[in-house]
């Protein structure tokens, strides 16, 4: 014991390990009254160990080729040891990361994280988003199946919407004149490499950035008013023991219904894993029905509900330019709101209604992202794009002149 | 260090040119990045055209060939496909092929060089699928009035057996005819026009 306490001291001396450790974990203050929606911060951190570690032994049998793509993938789930599982925990794991960080994301909205002085955790965390996007995306295209190929074919069109400079940008992402061997492996790259590297550091400025402010809570009061003699927030409770112990339960119950998706339901119901991937790419024949995975559905109902020219520009550079600001219009969340409390507690009735109807557009476009677009649909998914839209755009003038409650001097349990 | 004796403006004006110079250096730097990412040459040189043979085709019928990775579709329309496409052009968003979505000698109303054989890029113009054939002129849940054509299942895109491309859905132009020419009756070359009429 006395040896491990000189080492510590010895590494103190040279590394601030223990003050490290108190900053962020035994002496990091909590609000008391987090619930059930504080179990997904923590959540996101574990899929990312799990997309890290099971990534990095899928690259030792995967080839980024594109004659030789395909198959590495059938070989990884037939002859690899414990290929199947690695690579269906991986793939579990995409979707499993935008279930938790939506989940994250709607108890923002729902407690107004967002708002001051939490603006840059929100925008690191709207990075963060972007970058698990990019990360999803370049995935997909790996397996070089039919989804994969033609998913990617549209993504990149939607550059070659940008007036002037689109078809050279298209090109460029490419690095050829179609989908080819060279667009897989910059993709690969991408994937394994740039956009970890973006993602790990992002999350550390979201950490660094949360822990200096402190964390929000249920009731959207700021614990750091009310301190004791010692200078600790009263409503404060130490992050470890306390919240670490508290998270191992939201662990335990996570990997429980992980694991039934990775042992009973792997592809999802099609939803995690699409058909049409268990086909090679053939670039001569788009696939009857191509969607993208669920996460990104929302975003393309909303870019394929314009149809319609509005002078000089095209509906299809519109659709676009509407799928890109309903990502970009989170980003201003923090200043579009002007309410004067955090929490949905203590608003008054207007924004309870408009987020309830924007949560119903948002799975009312997620579903009709999936569905192939005919007329009622195309009308519907019209519908949902103006309310989603709505939500954000009218939101200064609503939430000011909504009724609130007053908030409370201390937190409360509920 | 006191600030005695420090004249900053010229400090500043050393930053600065520093900073600019260096700045200069980065762009510089980032250029072959950038550049190695486009087309290389060999992928450059691969755009050699192909012969598409179509003595098998059979009126209403259409075969697919592969032209710089792209699908290249050629189809052999019935005298009633090609009867019906005056009758859409009220339909249409550029009915006389006004857009240079085709070489000259194929802007014409059946957009072809012999009027039964048409000859696209399978590439929707919206975002890049591939349509697919719809021939039979019957009524299709996304058009009571279909006269035969192309329909994308990406987006909802319609096109007429022409390849020319319906208002009201998002592809802005229509489908593109690749230069391609007759070496003989059933044999077309297609990337290639020279000496074509």
């Amino acid at each position: 014991m006395g040896m491990l306490i000189s080492l510590r001291d010895w590494i103190d001396a040279r590394f601030p390990m223990t003050k490290m450790w108190e900053e962020h974990l035994s002496k990091y203050y909590a609000p008391k009254n987090f619930n059930f929606w504080y179990f997904f911060g923590s959540l996101a951190l574990l899929v990312l160990v799990i997309q890290i570690v099971t990534g990095i032994f899928l690259t030792m049998n995967y080839k980024p080729d594109a004659d030789l793509a395909f198959a590495s993938v059938e070989y990884i789930m037939r002859d690899v040891n414990w290929g199947w599982l690695i690579r269906y925990m991986h793939s579990t794991g995409a979707s499993a990361f935008f279930i938790v960080v939506y989940l994250h994301m709607f108890r923002g909205l729902l407690y107004g994280s967002y708002k001051g002085p939490r603006e840059l955790i929100w925008i690191f965390g709207m990075l963060i988003y972007l970058c698990l996007m990019a990360e999803a995306f370049f995935g997909y295209l790996l397996p070089w199946g039919q989804m994969s190929y033609w998913g990617a074919q549209v993504i990149i069109s939607l550059f070659g919407a940008i007036p002037v400079v689109g078809d050279d940008l298209a090109l460029w992402i490419r690095g050829d004149f179609v989908i080819s061997d060279a667009t897989l492996n910059r993709f690969f790259a991408f994937h394994v490499i740039a956009v970890p590297l973006v993602l790990l550091i992002l999350v550390v400025l979201h950490i660094l950035a949360l822990h200096e402010v402190g964390s929000n809570n249920p009731d959207g009061v700021e614990i750091k008013k009310n301190k004791d003699e010692n200078g600790i927030p009263v409503d404060g409770i130490p992050f470890h023991p306390y919240y670490s112990v508290k998270d191992i339960v939201g662990v335990v119950v996570f990997l429980m219904v992980f694991s039934i998706v990775v042992f009973f339901v792997p592809d999802g119901g099609g939803y995690f894993l699409e058909k049409p991937n268990f086909e090679p790419a053939d670039p001569l024949k788009t696939p009857e029905h191509i969607a993208p995975v669920w996460y990104f559905t929302p975003y393309y109902a909303i870019l394929r509900a314009v149809t319609i020219d509005i002078g000089p520009l095209s509906a299809k550079f519109l659709g676009v330019i509407l799928m890109g600001a309903a990502v970009v219009i989170l980003f201003f969340l923090p200043w579009l709101d002007k309410s004067e409390v955090k929490s949905i507690r203590y608003r008054g009735p207007i924004y309870k209604t408009m987020l309830t109807l924007f949560v119903l557009a948002f799975f009312m476009l997620g579903y009709l992202g999936t569905q192939p677009p005919t007329g009622v649909k195309t009308m519907l998914a019209q519908l949902g794009t103006v309310i989603y839209f709505a939500f954000f755009l009218l939101m200064p003038w609503y939430t000011k002149i909504d009724k609130t409650k007053p908030v409370p001097e201390r937190v409360t349990f509920k | 260090m006191s600030g005695e004796g420090v004249d900053t403006s010229k400090r500043r004006f050393l930053t600065a040119a520093a900073t600019v110079v260096g700045g200069i250096g980065a762009v510089y730097v980032a250029v072959p990045f950038v550049s190695s990412m486009m087309p290389s040459e060999r992928a450059k040189a691969a755009g050699a055209p192909v012969e598409a043979d179509i003595s098998k085709l059979e009126p209403g019928q259409m075969l697919r060939f592969k032209w710089r990775g792209k699908p290249v579709w050629v189809v052999k329309r019935t005298d009633e496909m090609l009867a019906a496409l005056p009758t859409l052009n009220s339909r249409l968003r550029d009915p006389d092929s006004e857009e240079p979505q085709q070489p000259e000698y194929a802007r014409n109303v059946n957009r072809s060089i012999k009027p039964d054989i048409l000859v696209l890029v399978g590439i929707c113009t919206h975002l890049g699928c591939s349509p697919s054939f719809v021939p039979e002129a019957m009524p299709q849940p996304y058009d009571a009035e279909w006269k035969g054509g192309f329909f994308c299942p990406c987006h909802g895109s319609r096109f007429d057996l022409a390849g020319r491309v319906y208002t009201g859905v998002p592809a802005p132009l229509n489908l593109e005819v690749p230069p391609h020419k007759y070496i003989s009756d059933t044999l077309i070359l297609i990337g290639e026009d020279k000496g074509a009429a």
